[in-house]
């Protein structure tokens, strides 16, 4: 079963290089600290969710890359294509030449709409490679214009054309201190949209991870690169094969499947079922042991709450609205976005 | 790729323009090595063969500027074309006069406007054509003079008339305080309502502020201090300026190289790759919260370079520091005591995430910020740094600050037109008798009365030409008067509490 990881904008992009780049690592490690033909289905299992074999035997990424604008997509190809270990598919990316200047209502409104032929079909050819399509994994930041807004439209797009299919965001949480000014409004018009098509948002704060980077690995001038090979390596620990239930020697077929779990999702339930195990005796990239945490909790209130609460106090004062009108996205539409986000803070807030 | 095109107007708007091509191209020699013609060159320049048709990949054969280059004196342009750069400008891009617009917004505006609004357009139409995707034009021009200021905006206008999805960035270099043309505040006035309507963005410059800044340069080359020599390859203070050059008291050629600098610096994010980019057109959503405060406070820093390659965070810290204060602005303008409504940070070279965060920290607690965007900053990371410099940064803001150069330009405005109203009743001063002390009264009179007799001849040019009324005045100060209100309220805020909006109440 495959995932089809589409990478969407300049943050979904770079990131979607780390990830792969980290999966090929550990695909090529030799050290699994478990038998050799542990480590064959396990190397077997991981390359078929994630990888093609073509006629040169170079894995390719099962990836669609997709931008506005050119620069950051001829870069990651580019790197790809010289690491020697994997690369890109030919035809695997989409973009434009002008990008969508951070702002949602032209991601969403104008570039979806005028790209969704192209981009679908770009999609389809993809799917259709496939003997089954276990799910999609979207890379996107929120603060920006295109993963967020572009982002919003094509998840809706996935959830019409492939209903049971699962569809996961993995979700940028841009710094608190700005990279974007408009990034809350971006934010708010992107988590809004998403709760309506998403099956799950997998978030990463920039601000943790660049405190992961600080005080735990103890870079001394973290770049963005460090940033976003550590959310790669939290992505790759949460991807790589695990063991189904139903056999402890058979790797779990569907790599998304433990994320269909409704006991991951149910505020009703008895601390011992809450708390779920997927394993493998493999160790992932190097590590002799490592855990990766995935939790659906209150953790994410906090940073929701304050993101809601910029976002409405810069609303309030109209600031920046006329850019998104502009472009066909209106006071009615902000006010919809915040009223979903105050159910969702309401309801976490309730548990 | 996008690409961008420069309307350059008028004597000072042309010399600029010229000083931005010479960098431009240094800048790409330094970091091109192989002479292809890349994406990041796609920019600002076409690549043509010998008989002037466009290639669009492989080697660099003929780089011709993305340019209009527009005077009614035929001085500077022709001085342009006798220099080094002159197979950089197709000549088919050149509108020239002789006359010149005499130092008169409404000849600029009005008269030489409708003259050549064609061809300003076909020209115009032709530079789109060669672009496959324009996003952006950047009008250079001065706001005291005739033609800069009045053509110019007349092009403004037609800027907006026929491409109005392209971006409009304008650099508009405002007179001094000493400017020698006495009718400077009047073109000043009557170009900034153009502004006001019809431009996306402006970036104003002060001569002033470029003398200083020019000056102290100088001060630092000769002080003598170690470690504080000026890099050699250094383009802020590279002198040539692809001009003939002229003996001349100020150094015109410096102070516009660094204008040019700042138009390299804006641009370099979308010229060239870096791990957090940003587009033009992200300049204007993040900086421009209301559609009439469009006018954007600009710093650069480093200008005076020190000559060692690594330079250690503490220096780097320095950077930032910098560009905070008001040596550095480019206008007479302090933002650090003023309000800030927004502030963009576009470093270049080899700079991280942490660098940035590290500084926003540190110095925002010195900055006030409005209520509604206590954390609003945008910042982009250029991989490439500028020649000669390990890094830069590039701080533009939409600050309050801007508030004293139109208050002040109202005052001079004001000074000169009010003088109209003061209509002395000659003919029955002459009818009393004439004491001698009487008589040294009225002939003291007369000299005051001519200086007011010049002002009204200077408005009587004005009014003289077609289509041009009192009420162009009128509504010109009116417009300007509008503008330094909004600043106002907003400067109102300043200090106050912050107090949280009420959020909206949900039941679940």
């Amino acid at each position: 079963m495959s995932v089809v990881t589409v990478q969407l904008g300049q943050c979904g992009n770079q990131i979607g290089y780390e990830v792969f780049d980290t999966m090929c690592r550990d695909l090529h490690n030799t050290q699994g600290f478990c038998s050799k033909r542990e480590n064959e289905i396990y190397q077997a299992s991981c390359k078929e969710h994630f990888f093609n074999e073509d006629k040169s035997e170079v894995p390719v990424a099962r990836a669609l890359l997709i931008d506005m604008e050119p620069k950051v997509i001829s870069q990651t190809l580019l790197k790809a294509a010289h690491s020697g270990r994997w690369k890109y598919g030919q035809h695997s990316h989409f973009c434009q030449r002008q990008g969508s200047g951070n702002n949602w209502a032209y991601g969403y409104s104008v570039h979806g709409p005028k790209h969704e032929e192209s981009i679908m079909n770009l999609i389809q050819r993809e799917v259709e490679e496939y003997d089954s399509l276990s799910g999609f994994s979207i890379i996107m930041s929120m603060a920006g214009g295109t993963g967020s807004g572009l982002g919003a439209f094509l998840t809706q797009n996935l959830r019409d054309a492939y209903p049971n299919s699962f569809i996961m965001n993995q979700v940028i949480w841009p710094y608190g201190t700005g990279e974007v000014i408009v990034q809350n409004y971006n934010s708010v018009l992107t988590l809004s949209h998403l709760y309506r098509s998403s099956d799950a948002l997998l978030v990463h704060e920039n601000d943790v991870v660049h405190k992961i980077c600080a005080k735990l690995m103890n870079i001394k001038q973290i770049s963005f690169r460090d940033v976003n090979q550590v959310i790669a390596h939290q992505l790759g620990s949460v991807f790589q094969p695990t063991y189904s239930s139903e056999d402890s020697f058979q790797y779990r077929r569907n790599p998304l499947g433990g994320f269909k779990d409704p006991a991951l999702y149910t505020s009703w339930l008895q601390p011992s079922d809450a708390f779920c195990e997927w394993r493998t005796h493999r160790a992932f990239n190097k590590y002799e042991k490592s855990a990766a945490l995935v939790s659906n909790s209150q953790f994410l209130l906090k940073p929701l709450d304050t993101i809601v609460g910029k976002a409405w106090n810069m609303f309030a004062s109209k600031a920046y609205v006329h850019q998104y009108t502009k472009f066909g996205i209106e006071e009615e539409d902000f006010l919809d976005s915040f009223t979903v986000l105050e159910q969702i803070v309401a309801s976490y807030c309730n548990l | 790729m996008a690409q961008s095109v420069v309307v350059q107007v008028g004597q000072c708007g042309n010399q600029i323009g010229c000083c931005f091509w010479d960098l431009a191209l240094r800048e790409h020699a330094s970091v091109n090595k192989k002479g292809i013609y890349d994406d990041a060159l796609k920019n600002f320049f076409r690549n043509v063969d010998t008989r002037g048709t466009g290639i669009s990949k492989g080697r660099i054969c003929s780089l011709k500027a993305r340019a209009v280059l527009i005077d009614m004196e035929e001085g500077v342009v022709n001085e342009i074309l006798q220099g080094p750069l002159k197979d950089v400008f197709d000549s088919k891009q050149l509108i020239t006069n002789v006359s010149g617009s005499g130092n008169n917004w409404a000849v600029g505006y009005k008269v030489f406007g409708s003259q050549y609004r064609d061809q300003i357009v076909e020209k115009l139409r032709q530079t789109a054509e060669h672009c496959d995707c324009l996003q952006c034009f950047f009008l250079i021009h001065s706001m005291g003079g005739g033609t800069g200021s009045g053509l110019g905006t007349f092009i403004l206008n037609v800027l907006e008339d026929e491409f109005p999805e392209v971006y409009r960035f304008v650099t508009s270099v405002f007179p001094s305080g000493e400017d020698d043309v006495i009718t400077s505040p009047y073109n000043s006035v009557l170009a900034m309502k153009e502004l006001n309507e019809h431009a996306d963005c402006v970036l104003p410059i002060e001569n002033e502020s470029l003398f200083d800044i020019v000056s102290k340069i100088n001060q630092m080359i000769n002080s003598g201090k170690p470690g504080t020599t000026v890099k050699q390859q250094s383009l802020v203070t590279l002198n040539e300026g692809g001009i003939k050059k002229k003996l001349d008291e100020k150094p015109f050629d410096k102070m516009n190289n660094i204008v040019a600098n700042l138009l390299l610096n804006l641009t370099s994010s979308s010229r060239f790759e870096g791990s957090l980019n940003m587009d033009l057109n992200e300049i204007s959503m993040n900086l421009v919260p209301f559609p009439q405060l469009h006018y954007l406070v600009s710093s650069l820093t480093p200008l005076y370079t020190l000559a060692d390659v690594n330079i250690p965070p503490r220096r780097l810290d320095q950077m930032f520091s910098d560009a905070f204060s008001k040596d550095y602005q480019l206008i007479q303008a302090d933002p650090k005591h003023s309000l800030y409504l927004a502030c963009a940070l576009l470093v270049r070279g080899n700079v991280q995430i942490s660098d940035i965060r590290r500084n926003i920290e540190r110095l925002k607690s010195s900055l006030h910020f409005v209520s509604w965007n206590q954390e609003g900053w945008k910042t982009s990371l250029c991989s490439v740094p500028p020649v000669g410099h390990s890094h830069s940064l590039l701080a533009l803001a939409n600050n309050t600050c801007v508030k004293p150069t139109f208050m002040e330009l109202k005052n001079r405005f004001l000074r000169l037109y009010k003088k109209k109203a003061c209509v002395f009743d000659i003919t029955s001063f002459m009818e009393r008798n004439l004491s001698v002390r009487s008589l040294l009264k009225f002939l003291s009179f007369l000299v005051c009365q001519a200086a007011l007799w010049e002002s009204l001849a200077h408005l009587h040019h004005y009014l003289q030409v077609d289509r041009m009324e009192d009420s162009c005045f009128t509504e010109a100060v009116s417009s300007l008067s509008s503008l330094i209100e909004k600043y106002n309220e907003l400067d109102v805020t300043k200090g106050l509490p912050i107090h949280e909006q009420v959020r909206l109440n949900i039941v679940i």
